[in-house]
């Protein structure tokens, strides 16, 4: 299973099993990683599941949908690599993943 | 976006009820239904400007799969579903307030509360069901350090009086309807307008759109890409905003007024503070009656907590059905309550005005 690391605020790294065709921000919920809020439960409706994409992975997750820019005007500290995390699924192609939670999400 | 100005307080006489529900989301809807089939007439009362809750504000376009007896329906569809379903029973609602007290006049026995909420509405209710789920919907808060040291001076998540702003230099921050709607309705009676907003592309109406591009034009007002950073200022009163440009250029916007638009966020709110036992910001009730601590209130939906409790709709609308056969011990203490069918009982389809 694709594995996924999730780096908070202060550092501390945290590498998940992800199970393919689910999403990164359910990843995070099902292990319990802090940092992600979830509070619409995954509708792309509330902005408190961002994240911000490791450079070297921008390429393989791809660019957000003109949904997911208008949520991320409801996140805090937007940056050229911030995505929802419920709108990234979990691919072969993103084994090794690597995101970064902000200080606060909502 | 939501506008989130309210009217003002005003001295309106109690109202009378014999329930009073908090949240008018789908658990609290098909809760008038339950009780309006036991003759018990609701109030409803809710923080958003129209009913539905998280089914209309969050996802209203969204697919629900486990409603039983629908595969699929939206959020929005089914609340207006529960709204034709409770029609029968005319429930009033009390849209755009939010609870802030609730004081205990009654007994155990034959409970009695005073709820006043922050238009100014006081309820004589002699039960109370919160149906808050996720809690209230409130502005979100941009988390710029020190931003709490000029909340309600000079930092504003609404505009309640357009009076208040006028000559004033304000920093309008979003990209939504809200953002867009009081840049241009604050442009006239400002000194300065600036509208802050992190893309060159805006989520609010294009007419809103439109005419906003147009008074910058004519330099009227002022547009600026970026995100606020922090705030400069003493005592309360903000003299400019520190921004960081998408460049990562730090430049500064002179203001002593900022409105952000962050869109809304679920807190507990007032609740805390009502006397409630709490458990990490839910309601700890019982399976039998989802009466919490306090006799008379009870708490139905995402906001209770029990032994197994699972967040989903239909557990809602289980609690408010037994809920409101408690509810009806307190409203009618000589009455003994027979359990009825819809399909069957002629006096339960008398009430829903059907097969009269």
């Amino acid at each position: 299973m694709p594995k996924i690391t999730f780096i908070d605020h202060t550092g501390e790294a945290r590498t998940v099993e992800g199970e393919t065709g689910a999403t990164v921000m359910e990843t995070a919920i099902r292990h319990g990683v802090p940092g992600i809020d979830a509070e619409c439960g995954g509708a792309c409706a509330c902005a408190t599941c961002h994240v911000y994409v490791d450079d070297a992975w921008l390429a393989a997750t791809g660019t957000p949908s003109s949904m997911e820019e208008d949520m991320l005007d409801f996140a805090f500290d937007v940056r050229p690599n911030s995505r929802l995390s419920c709108q990234i699924r979990v691919t072969a192609e993103v084994d090794g993943l690597v995101v970064s939670t902000p200080e606060r999400q909502a | 976006m939501l506008d989130m100005s309210k009217t003002a307080p005003g001295a309106d006489d109690a109202i009378t009820t014999d329930a009073l529900i908090i949240g008018a989301g789908p658990v609290g809807l098909f809760t008038v239904f339950e009780l309006g089939l036991l003759d018990i007439r609701a109030h409803l009362i809710d923080i958003l400007p129209k009913v539905g809750g998280q089914c209309a504000e969050l996802y209203p376009e969204k697919p629900i799969y486990d409603i039983p007896g629908f595969p699929i329906v939206t959020g929005q569809g089914l609340v207006d579903n529960l709204m034709q379903q409770i029609e029968p029973f005319h429930p009033t609602f009390h849209l755009g307030e939010m609870v802030e007290g609730v004081e205990t006049l009654g007994t155990p026995e034959a409970p009695l509360f005073k709820v006043t909420t922050d238009a100014g509405k006081t309820f004589m209710a002699k039960t109370v069901l919160i149906a808050a789920g996720g809690g209230s919907f409130q502005p979100k808060k941009p988390p710029i350090p020190g931003i709490d040291d000029y909340d309600g001076s000079s930092v504003f998540y609404a505009v309640r009086r357009m009076e208040d702003f006028r000559d004033r230099s304000i920093l309008i921050v979003g990209g939504g309807d809200s953002a867009l709607d009081w840049t241009l309705n604050l442009q006239p009676i400002a000194k300065r307008v600036t509208l802050m907003h992190r893309r060159d592309e805006f989520r609010a109406a294009p007419h809103s759109v439109e005419q906003m591009r147009a008074l910058v034009a004519e330099g009227k007002m002022d547009l600026v890409l970026g995100q606020v950073t922090g705030l400069k200022g003493e005592g309360g009163n903000l003299a400019g905003a520190v921004c960081r440009a998408n460049d990562n250029s730090t430049f500064e916007v002179a203001c002593d007024r900022m409105l952000p638009f962050f869109g809304l966020t679920m807190k507990l709110g007032p609740i805390a503070d009502w006397g409630l036992n709490l458990a990490e910001n839910l309601i700890p009730v019982d399976t039998e009656k989802f009466e919490t601590s306090m006799p008379g209130i009870f708490a139905v939906g995402d906001i209770n907590t029990y032994p197994g409790k699972l967040k989903l709709i239909l557990s809602g609308f289980h609690e408010g059905a037994l809920a409101a056969q408690k509810v009806h011990r307190y409203v009618y203490p000589e009455k003994k309550l027979l359990f009825q069918y819809t399909t069957s009982s002629s006096s339960l389809q008398k009430k829903l005005g059907v097969n009269a």
